[in-house]
């Protein structure tokens, strides 16, 4: 059950990307994105990190996809002009990348540690304990980071008009 | 049971698509969110490895890496911004002088 | 066939809960447009729908069939997949953050299974609600932006930018509640509000170290804004932006927005009594002088069936004077059978619960009826500038206050 779970997730997830590869708006390719990121919140549930799963939908799908999704139609993007794709990359290139990706899985597939260590359930607490004491002052510089961030996107987007 | 390995190959898999999204799309809000899933494909490999090893510290790193890619996405759509009103066009290959 | 219902028990049972609750939701919500037509009516001194059936019951009825037969036009120009898209985002994220709460105690037994009373029953559920929530704004954003028009598009960022503004003041404002319970899970918060102490009922709201109620105004106001509803509804209003982000959806996708907005009000309305408000526990004690309490659901559903029936026989229309007393009889009979002893423990726990959610949607319902619209600049600043830093200092005092009772 949990391997259907994971495969039928990996092919949403990789779908997701080529998608949005092969997309010409960028709305559409954030779409996919989006699909990608909840694809991957699928699957760190399956690997028990509960509370890592629920912020990756509240932060990354939730709120800086919505951020993306602003900015291209603030900027009113349109669809990308086509251009001629080089030959060598559609010839020489993508069959390479397919023999390399087909030799990481199977290399890859063929190491497979056995069982997983067992975690914790659920592992919101012990994840606390581990951000609040041992990682406190990482945490509260990326604070810093947040506020740093907050006020760099407000002046750099700021429209700048004279002051009257 | 699912190996590790291959959550790890699926985690290279949607890297490589990142780096081939970044590589050969010439928007730069596209280029900006094929850096966002190149982020969350080593988000997948921290979890797994965590998994693997029964320690927590993987996912407190992909704790930290979530909120820095918050504060890059924001600092960096910023500049898209800015570079669009500047030099009225998303193609990346109109930013390649530093003359406007 | 049984055995394969035996061994796939876990499916069996939540596809039987999921068709119930989907049928039970969808015609709460074509009853809730009802309701609220009516107290807004009544908000203004005037009837509302009163002709379509009696006191006006069947107009959900017709407005499902009008929707249903309306003609459905894409406009020129127009994203087909991302036009389709969002009315389904909106509904579907709407229907499944209801998936997530509990209806009440205890377990029922189906397939050979003990299940709780709602779907789903997650130790992270108000974490993965928020998460759900939080997608909602999507809807709202690519419907506006889909429509290729000047009014959807201003109408689509102005409401998607003040529901992402208030959804942080929403979840800030909760976290009081979850430093008290310890626990992310709504059945765990609900049972810790159990009790009584001198006579209060220990809900979140009244009692204990840190009473919420900073937390209780913050989280409903945040509420109100973030399922744009009045006084928030600028966005959306007829008389500012001609409706906003779905004024070139018609028929059936608007109905799915209209549909995913009182949807969002429901969610809001159960969290804020499972969260504020002690959920489904009742606030009078269940022993002693007070068991007698324990006929409310019955008394209720009597009184009210007796006054359909008055109400009934003196009925203006012909097919009302029927009608409203066979109604009149059924809930009599309901409140009968409820004062049973094989349903009485059964009925408490969601009589409750559905009382007080049908108390909060009334209150949603009336500050709609008597508010006047806030402006766009006054609603962000009220987000970004008061609601912030009061659900922050909540934080703050809630922390203080159980430091200090733990010391």
């Amino acid at each position: 059950m949990t391997m259907l779970l994971f495969f039928a997730l990996a092919a949403i997830a990789v779908a997701g990307a080529v998608s949005l590869i092969l997309q010409r708006h960028p709305i559409h390719s954030a779409l996919s994105l989006i699909v990608v990121m909840v694809a991957l919140a699928g699957l760190y549930l399956l690997l028990g990190a509960e509370f890592i799963s629920a912020v990756q939908i509240i932060v990354y799908a939730g709120a800086i996809m919505v951020l993306f999704v602003f900015v291209i139609m603030l900027l009113n993007a349109g669809e990308e002009e086509r251009t001629n794709f080089s030959r060598m990359a559609a010839y020489v290139g993508l069959p390479l990348a397919a023999v390399l990706a087909a030799g990481l899985v199977y290399w890859t597939a063929h190491e497979g540690t056995g069982a997983a260590a067992p975690m914790q359930r659920p592992a919101t607490r012990p994840l606390a304990m581990l951000l609040f004491q041992d990682y406190l002052f990482p945490f509260e510089l990326t604070s810093i980071l947040i506020l740093v961030a907050i006020l760099g996107a407000v002046v750099l987007a700021r429209r700048e008009e004279g002051r009257e | 049971m699912v190996p590790v390995s291959y959550y790890v190959v699926l985690s290279a898999l949607l890297f490589g698509l990142g780096v081939i999204g970044f590589l050969f799309k010439r928007n730069i809000i596209t280029m900006f969110m094929a850096i966002e899933l190149m982020l969350n494909a080593v988000n997948l490999a921290f979890i797994a490895f965590s998994r693997a090893l029964g320690q927590l510290q993987g996912q407190v790193f992909v704790f930290f890496v979530i909120v820095v890619a918050a504060a890059e996405a924001a600092v960096g759509l910023a500049i898209v911004i800015l570079i669009a009103r500047n030099r009225k066009s998303l193609n990346i290959e109109r930013v390649d002088l530093l003359k406007l | 066939m049984s055995e394969f219902l035996a061994q796939h028990s876990l499916l069996a049972t939540s596809v039987v809960k999921t068709v119930i609750f989907l049928i039970l939701v969808l015609t709460a919500l074509a009853y809730l447009t009802w309701f609220e037509r009516k107290v807004v009516a009544h908000i203004q001194s005037r009837w509302g729908p009163y002709r379509v059936g009696p006191h006006g019951l069947l107009q959900p009825l017709a407005d499902g069939i009008k929707f249903i037969m309306k003609e459905d036009p894409m406009p020129a120009g127009v994203d087909k997949f991302v036009y389709l898209l969002a009315p389904l985002l909106a509904m579907s994220v709407a229907l499944t953050a209801l998936g997530l709460i509990p209806f009440g105690p205890g377990t029922i037994k189906l397939f050979g299974r003990e299940t709780s009373l709602g779907i789903s029953d997650l130790n992270l559920g108000l974490l993965f609600l928020f998460a759900i929530t939080s997608l909602g704004v999507y809807g709202v954003a690519l419907g506006g932006w889909a429509s290729n028009s000047k009014y959807p598009l201003l109408g689509g960022l102005r409401s998607s930018a003040q529901m992402v503004s208030y959804e942080l003041s929403l979840t800030l404002s909760v976290v009081g509640v979850l430093l008290i319970a310890g626990t992310f899970s709504l059945r765990e918060i609900i049972q810790s509000q159990g009790g009584w102490w001198h006579g209060i009922p220990r809900w979140n709201l009244l009692a204990g170290p840190a009473p919420q109620i900073l937390g209780f105004f913050c989280y409903f106001t945040a509420a109100v804004a973030e399922t744009n509803r009045a006084p928030f509804d600028l966005a959306e209003a007829e008389q500012e932006l001609v409706g906003g982000f779905h004024t070139e959806y018609s028929s059936m996708k608007f109905a799915m927005f209209f549909m995913s907005e009182y949807a969002n009000m429901i969610t809001v309305s159960c969290l804020a009594t499972i969260l504020f408000f002690g959920g489904w526990l009742s606030p009078f004690p269940a022993s002693g002088a007070w068991s007698a309490t324990r006929y409310i659901p019955a008394a209720v559903f009597v009184i009210c069936g007796l006054t359909l029936i008055w109400d009934g026989i003196r009925y203006t229309t012909s097919s009302g004077k029927i009608v409203l007393p066979v109604l009149g009889l059924v809930l009599g009979a309901v409140g009968a059978m409820t004062a049973m002893p094989f349903a009485i423990n059964i009925i408490q726990g969601p009589f409750w619960f559905l009382t007080k959610v049908l108390f909060f949607l009334f209150v949603y319902v009336w500050v709609r009826g008597t508010l006047p619209r806030l402006r766009y600049d006054q609603l962000m600043s009220i987000g970004w500038k008061l609601l912030l830093p009061v659900s922050l200092a909540n934080v703050l005092l809630t922390s203080l206050a159980l430091v200090v009772k733990n010391r």
